[in-house]
């Protein structure tokens, strides 16, 4: 019992990078624009944090620089992007290459230097809970804040009016236009919080889970992150369950090589991203025509939780999601 | 996620916009060189002239160009068609896997034999790879990107697997590889050198084919209606469906050919990373060519030689060859702003 509390606080602790940049995805697509330099962006991100931090002796100074980093690179998106019509895709695959390749080699000098790194702090009284305490408050403040950003994400998008008028962005470009909205100006702004919200996670790595920067540091977790904010339908609280479910199948990765001999480790490293496709897969197959049609020729007593099963799962992208907004 | 069909303004326009796009990425990447106090002449005449500076070096440089060939040409029917196929890394891996059965269950079979079976291999396991994302796309709306990228994870998994488990090295295990092959199936190669001429002739005609397929037939110009336009192409009776079928495919091919020159002209094992990154480097040439294989032999060269040029970056100048990514990346980037720029109203 007690080494699975362990578990859960080591899962809930694996997943905060994750976190921060999902949940900046989430905001950046919510408002039409996909940030494909992901990865990209959280490595340079996490390498110019803890670099900054380095040199300034400050963690606050590096996770600013950090967060400065991943705007700048959101920025860079925008501008090309939003401005000059290019391909969200095309810029943002981009993006993710050269930064990555950016931070080989301007990180190249600070590969496995000891740094600083932001310290335990369990919350005094509240970390005694018996169950709740070692599970929820007795991390470090950074995984403190992520377990504030979902809902606060989540009450931001569902129950404000800047909220409703940010899914306009994505879902409806051209009301949210005729109704006075500054489409493109939003989308800057949305996608620049989003991006230092993704540079905030590479951060979380070089100064937090993983202290310190060497090449690659965060290789294919941007990836998964853009794959977690599709299997989470574009809601904060599913995707925040995707990144807990992904820092768990990955620690799943890490026992099983000993728990089970037989097994090839490789399964359980690729699991995820197998499941991830499956999954992504099965969302679509239940969210089309021909399902609903095979619901109504159900018996009356299982159509309503069948209807409300598909419903659940079958969460649509924002609409005008990497579209080009020209106004009318 | 659409790509944008508008066509530039005319090739003059088009080549004035390249120069500046090329000289904003050189100033870019030297003041990248300036920060980390390299100096950026010394640099340079590593990118640009290291590729040359002996015959083994040339010889690096094209076996890393063939096989960028290969990608690159495979991206253009795919990105004709509207696609971004970000799962050629492993339809590359899965064609190097595929060309391996051949090579290891049948090593009895005279050797040209063995080479036609392995490229045989590797082009329809690249492809069968590349229609698993294809159908995941056509038939389950999933994003060609994500499921590509998925791909490739599994992709590699196979790999680490087959190197670690069934295939590992006779006495022990090492993920640097699996047993090498018998010297005897290596395409052969030139006196001392590393270069087999094999590599280039298979880039060289398959893009020549490419080349024919999407500018001098119906199908290319079908293939480029659906890019355009799926649901258009479909009203005028193209099979729009087949047609992005038929690209992944093609796409896939090309790239399990480029998996099976890694296999049998440069490693002579499989390894773990056998794709060494050559499918995300091409997704980079197509981002600058588009859907144009013209400009695949140019444009694909002068990355192979940038990339093996910045490998002497670490002896020569105590800095990190990742330099010719910045370079390279730094291109495609400032292009796609030279192409908006000029897009402008």
């Amino acid at each position: 019992m007690d080494q699975l509390i362990i578990d859960l606080a080591a899962i809930l602790a694996a997943a905060t990078p994750l976190i921060f940049a999902t949940m900046g995805e989430t905001i950046s697509e919510r408002a039409g624009v996909v940030n494909l330099s992901l990865d990209g962006s959280m490595l340079l991100a996490a390498m110019i944090g803890f670099a900054v931090a380095l040199t300034t002796g400050s963690l606050l100074v590096g996770f600013a620089a950090a967060a400065m980093t991943g705007a700048f690179v959101a920025l860079i998106l925008g501008g090309l992007s939003l401005s000059l019509g290019q391909s969200q895709t095309a810029v943002g695959f981009v993006l993710a290459l050269l930064c990555t390749d950016l931070s080989s080699f301007l990180g190249s000098r600070y590969v496995r230097v000891p740094g600083p790194a932001v310290a335990h702090s369990p919350i005094p009284i509240l970390s005694e809970i018996p169950l709740i305490g070692p599970l929820f408050f007795n991390h470090d403040p950074l995984i403190y804040t992520s377990f504030v950003l979902v809902p606060l994400i989540w009450w931001f998008l569902f129950r404000t009016r800047a909220g409703l008028v940010l899914r306009a962005l994505g879902d409806r470009p051209q009301t949210a236009h005729a109704r006075g909205v500054p489409v493109v100006r939003l989308r800057y702004l949305y996608l620049i919080i989003g991006g230092a919200l993704i540079g905030i996670a590479g951060a979380a790595y070089s100064l937090d889970l993983k202290q310190g920067w060497s090449y690659r540091h965060t290789f294919g977790t941007g990836w998964i992150a853009l794959a977690i904010v599709i299997f989470g339908g574009w809601q904060p609280w599913r995707v925040a369950i995707g990144c807990y479910l992904f820092a768990a199948l990955q620690m799943l990765a890490s026992r099983s090589q000993s728990v089970i001999p037989g097994l090839p480790t490789q399964v359980f490293q690729v699991a995820p991203f197998v499941l991830m496709i499956i999954v992504l897969a099965l969302v679509n197959l239940l969210s089309s025509p021909n399902t609903a049609r095979h619901i109504t020729r159900l018996p009356v007593r299982l159509r309503r939780p069948a209807e409300q099963i598909v419903a659940w799962l079958s969460t649509p992208a924002p609409t005008a999601l990497g579209q080009p907004f020209e106004r009318p | 996620m659409s790509s944008e069909p508008r066509r530039s303004a005319g090739p003059q326009r088009g080549l004035i916009f390249g120069g500046v796009a090329l000289l904003g990425a050189l100033l870019f990447t030297s003041l990248v060189l300036l920060s980390s106090s390299v100096n950026p002449l010394e640099a340079y005449r590593l990118i640009f002239l290291g590729s040359f500076s002996s015959p083994i070096r040339m010889s690096d440089m094209v076996m890393l160009g063939a096989p960028l060939i290969l990608c690159s040409a495979g991206l253009t029917l795919t990105f004709a068609a509207g696609l971004y196929n970000l799962g050629i890394e492993g339809q590359m891996i899965i064609g190097a896997v595929a060309a391996m059965l051949p090579l290891r269950l049948l090593s009895d079979l005279p050797v040209p034999l063995l080479w036609l079976l392995a490229f045989a291999c590797g082009a329809a396991g690249g492809a069968a790879w590349a229609l698993l994302a294809g159908g995941l796309r056509i038939g389950l709306r999933v994003n060609e990107i994500f499921a590509g990228l998925g791909l490739n994870f599994l992709a590699s998994g196979i790999a680490l697997y087959l190197v670690l488990g069934p295939w590992r090295r006779v006495g022990q295990a090492s993920s640097s590889g699996t047993q090498p092959l018998p010297t005897d199936v290596w395409l052969p190669t030139l006196d001392k050198l590393r270069l087999a001429p094999a590599a280039p002739i298979i880039a060289l005609l398959a893009l020549a084919l490419i080349w024919f397929a999407v500018t001098r037939t119906r199908w290319g110009l079908e293939l480029r209606a659906v890019g355009m336009n799926p649901q258009a192409a479909g009203r005028m009776g193209i099979p729009a469906t087949r047609r992005l079928a038929e690209s992944f495919a093609a796409c896939g091919a090309m790239a399990g050919l480029a998996g099976t020159i890694q296999v049998l002209g440069v490693f002579h094992q499989l390894i773990p990373s056998i794709s060494s990154g050559i499918g995300l480097l091409a997704l980079l040439v197509v981002l600058l060519v588009r859907a144009n294989p013209v400009w695949v032999l140019p444009v694909a060269a002068a990355f192979a030689i940038f990339t093996v040029g910045s490998l002497q970056m670490p002896l020569a100048l105590g800095a990190d060859s990742s330099i010719a990514g910045v370079l390279q990346g730094a291109i495609v980037l400032f292009a796609l702003l030279g192409r908006g720029l000029s897009m402008r109203k």
